[in-house]
């Protein structure tokens, strides 16, 4: 197997470092990399490189790309259980699945994820208020570890192996395999209720009020607004739709499934493209065209769980200098600090035209990001003039809030505050520590945040 | 690690002492680096450049001894400092003396003692350094040379030659660093006032250390491979290096 010296940066394209990436087409090879990793420097699996920062880099040491391994080994349609290589995508996953009335129990903002990474990241989707995130779909797992065993981990609600390895950023180990649960569906089409909402405080409500009845919730938010707009958003909530919504002739169809890449985004990009003058405009555009109540307006998934994955390359649109995203949760009852949060941003004028808000149910995990909440994701360009400086002082709001951000997408955050955010740090830190004592499995953000 | 807002964690000057340095290491600690390295000759000495850096907001501030002209401990003292810190995410090449051009010029024992600090000990110092971030993977190599080795001057040669060879072994090194993760950023100041030139009369376009470190922490955040203190004394220098000879002898600089 080849290993080649590469210039690894996350979705976000800022902060390369250099790694040896090798892509091992089976476990043996994977192995062989972990036993022969440099001393010091370690080993890192990664998937699709969709998390923003440097969750899958490793500096100087060794990169496994696990998109080699990418088989599904064991589909149980009665079940609704699948059994698969971590290296598998989501949108791989999707196209065995959907044509035979199954779905993902959970389901990102992209459909280019890998299983793996999905398990390691412990992502949510827009259903995490009623059914949770990834892991609670994760049966069991097989886990290579450093003494080079692999372990058969099942999520049993003790497993102290199995919850330092859901949300544990692939520092327990490697996953190689995953059994799924599944959902039944269908039809391939979400049935849509949309709300323009006049501003946060409306949307908050609407979604306080409401969300429990839909199995699918988001706000897209739109954080140029100022004044009495301030917060002005989209609501989507929707559900499956029943085979029966549909007519005759088109039962046939009902789980037809061919998600497309419309375009792809050029690879020279004008610096500054998204400023606050074009994003406002975007901004302005995306609301006035969203109706201002609409119900059960039939979608494709794709187009409901996926609408970014259609432009190939978007994260090229933020140009050389990359741009980051922030994503943070406060509690409920912690609506006041949520308030502050986005005055905050939109008095900076941050040029966002990806930001959603969203309600989080129970959490899981040591190191897994949702716990019940409120929860805001927003895309800044990284050349933006004082941002660290804005994002420090909101990571101090949400750690005073008992708030968080999340470990996949973070890329700035300063470990001093770590602690405060995810209590069960030290705990996690000594599951880990017996997983791998010598410390062969690490990355850039384990660096950065000083997680071990 | 760095983050995506360019700033760092962990800083490394070499030549703890030098005013430059600690300015560069202070614009760090400000930016959210929490970690920083004094090494030099004297580093009993650095008492003060510690609380300053304190007070600006580092955590740990460590100061270890540190010969420019003993090449041969090198190794040993990156060594140790990355087994005290870990990653260097910023080192600066910060040492140097100026020496007495009108002493020197006359006398090879101490012009080959300002070329052995100034030159041998880059030379050393750049190698030990870019091994260590070619083996992380990433970070910054912040060089120190000057304009004075732009176009090596009269009034100045001494010094003038040694700041020459640490720009070319600094660029040389950057391009063969080219892809590694890390890289290097050559710093090209001109009169600085500081304890360096303490005493001497001040040239046109003069600056200070804090206006070096301003230049250095744009450079670093950016992409930059070369940059100049004040900014103008890069045209300044493209013209003086076309300058014919016989004219340039008798240019008062």
């Amino acid at each position: 197997m080849t290993t080649a010296d590469t210039l690894l940066t996350g979705w976000g394209r800022t902060a390369p470092t250099r790694a040896a990436v090798s892509a091992p087409s089976d476990v043996d090879a994977v192995r062989q990399v972990l036993a022969n990793a440099a001393t010091g420097r370690g080993v890192l699996a990664r998937g699709l490189g969709r998390s923003y920062g440097d969750a899958a880099q490793n500096a100087g040491g060794d990169i496994l790309d696990m998109t080699g391994l990418a088989g599904v080994h064991a589909l149980d349609i009665a079940g609704a259980t699948v059994t698969v290589d971590a290296g598998l995508s989501l949108d791989a996953l999707l196209r065995h699945l959907v044509p035979l009335g199954l779905f993902v129990s959970v389901s990102p903002g992209t459909r280019y994820v890998t299983v793996g990474g999905a398990i390691a990241c412990d992502i949510h989707g827009k259903n995490h208020h009623r059914e949770g995130s990834f892991a609670r779909s994760v049966l069991a797992f097989d886990l290579l570890t450093a003494d080079g065993e692999v372990r058969t981990v099942t999520a049993d609600p003790d497993s102290e192996v199995f919850w330092a390895t859901a949300g544990g950023m692939g520092l327990t180990g490697v996953i190689l395999r995953a059994t799924l649960s599944l959902l039944r569906i269908e039809t391939s089409l979400i049935s849509v209720d949309t709300e323009r909402t006049t501003d946060l405080d409306d949307v908050m409500a609407r979604m306080d009020a409401r969300d429990d009845d839909y199995r699918y919730s988001v706000a897209w938010i739109d954080l140029l607004a100022t004044g009495a707009a301030m917060g002005r958003s989209v609501l989507t909530r929707g559900d499956h739709l029943p085979i029966d919504a549909l007519g005759p002739q088109e039962r046939a169809t009902a789980l037809r499934y061919a998600p497309k890449n419309l375009v792809t985004a050029p690879s020279f990009v004008p610096p500054g493209l998204l400023n606050r003058l074009t994003v406002r405009a975007f901004n302005e555009l995306w609301f006035r065209k969203a109706p201002v109540a609409q119900v059960g307006h039939p979608e494709s998934i794709a187009a409901f769980f996926h609408p970014l994955d259609m432009v190939t390359g978007w994260n090229r649109i933020y140009g050389r200098a990359g741009f980051l995203q922030y994503q943070f949760v406060v509690p409920f009852g912690e609506e006041q600090a949520m308030r502050r949060i986005v005055a905050e941003l939109v008095e900076h004028q941050c040029p966002s035209f990806l930001a959603v808000l969203k309600r989080f149910g129970a959490g899981n995990g040591l190191l897994s990001f949702p716990i019940p909440g409120w929860t805001l994701a927003l895309d800044i360009p990284a050349r933006m003039t004082g941002l660290g400086p804005l994002l420090t002082r909101l990571d101090e709001r949400v750690v005073e809030a008992g708030g968080r951000v999340y470990l996949a997408k973070d890329s700035r955050l300063s470990p001093q505050l770590l602690p405060g955010m995810y209590p069960e740090l030290d705990r996690w830190r000594g599951i880990r520590e017996r997983l791998d004592p010598q410390r062969r499995f690490t990355s850039d953000l384990a660096r950065r945040l000083q997680l071990f | 690690m760095r983050n995506a807002v360019g700033d760092v964690q962990t800083v490394l000057v070499l030549g703890g002492g030098s005013d430059i340095g600690v300015a560069i290491a202070r614009r760090l600690v400000t930016g959210g680096a929490r970690t920083v390295v004094l090494a030099g000759r004297r580093p009993e000495g650095y008492l003060a450049y510690e609380q300053a850096l304190r007070a600006a907001g580092a955590i740990n501030v460590h100061r270890v001894a540190f010969d420019a002209d003993d090449t041969d401990s090198h190794p040993g003292v990156v060594r140790d400092v990355v087994s005290l810190v870990g990653d260097l995410d910023v080192t600066v090449v910060a040492f140097g003396v100026l020496g007495d051009q009108s002493v020197d010029e006359h006398n090879p024992v101490a012009a080959v003692a300002v070329a052995r600090t100034n030159y041998l000990g880059s030379v050393s110092a750049m190698t030990v350094l870019g091994q260590q971030l070619r083996k992380q993977g990433h970070g910054a190599l912040v060089v120190l040379s000057s304009v004075a080795g732009e176009r090596v001057r009269r009034s100045n040669f001494v010094y003038g030659s040694t700041k020459a060879g640490v720009d070319g072994f600094a660029t040389g090194l950057a391009d063969a660093l080219h892809g590694s993760g890390a890289r290097v950023l050559v710093v090209r100041p001109g009169f600085v006032v500081s304890k360096m030139t303490a005493g001497m009369d001040k040239a046109p376009l003069s600056t200070t250390p804090e206006a070096v470190a301003d230049v250095v922490v744009k450079g670093l955040a950016g992409s930059a491979t070369v940059v100049w203190a004040p900014a103008p004394l890069r045209l300044v220098m493209s013209v003086l290096r076309h300058v014919p000879r016989p004219l340039f002898r008798r240019l008062p600089v």
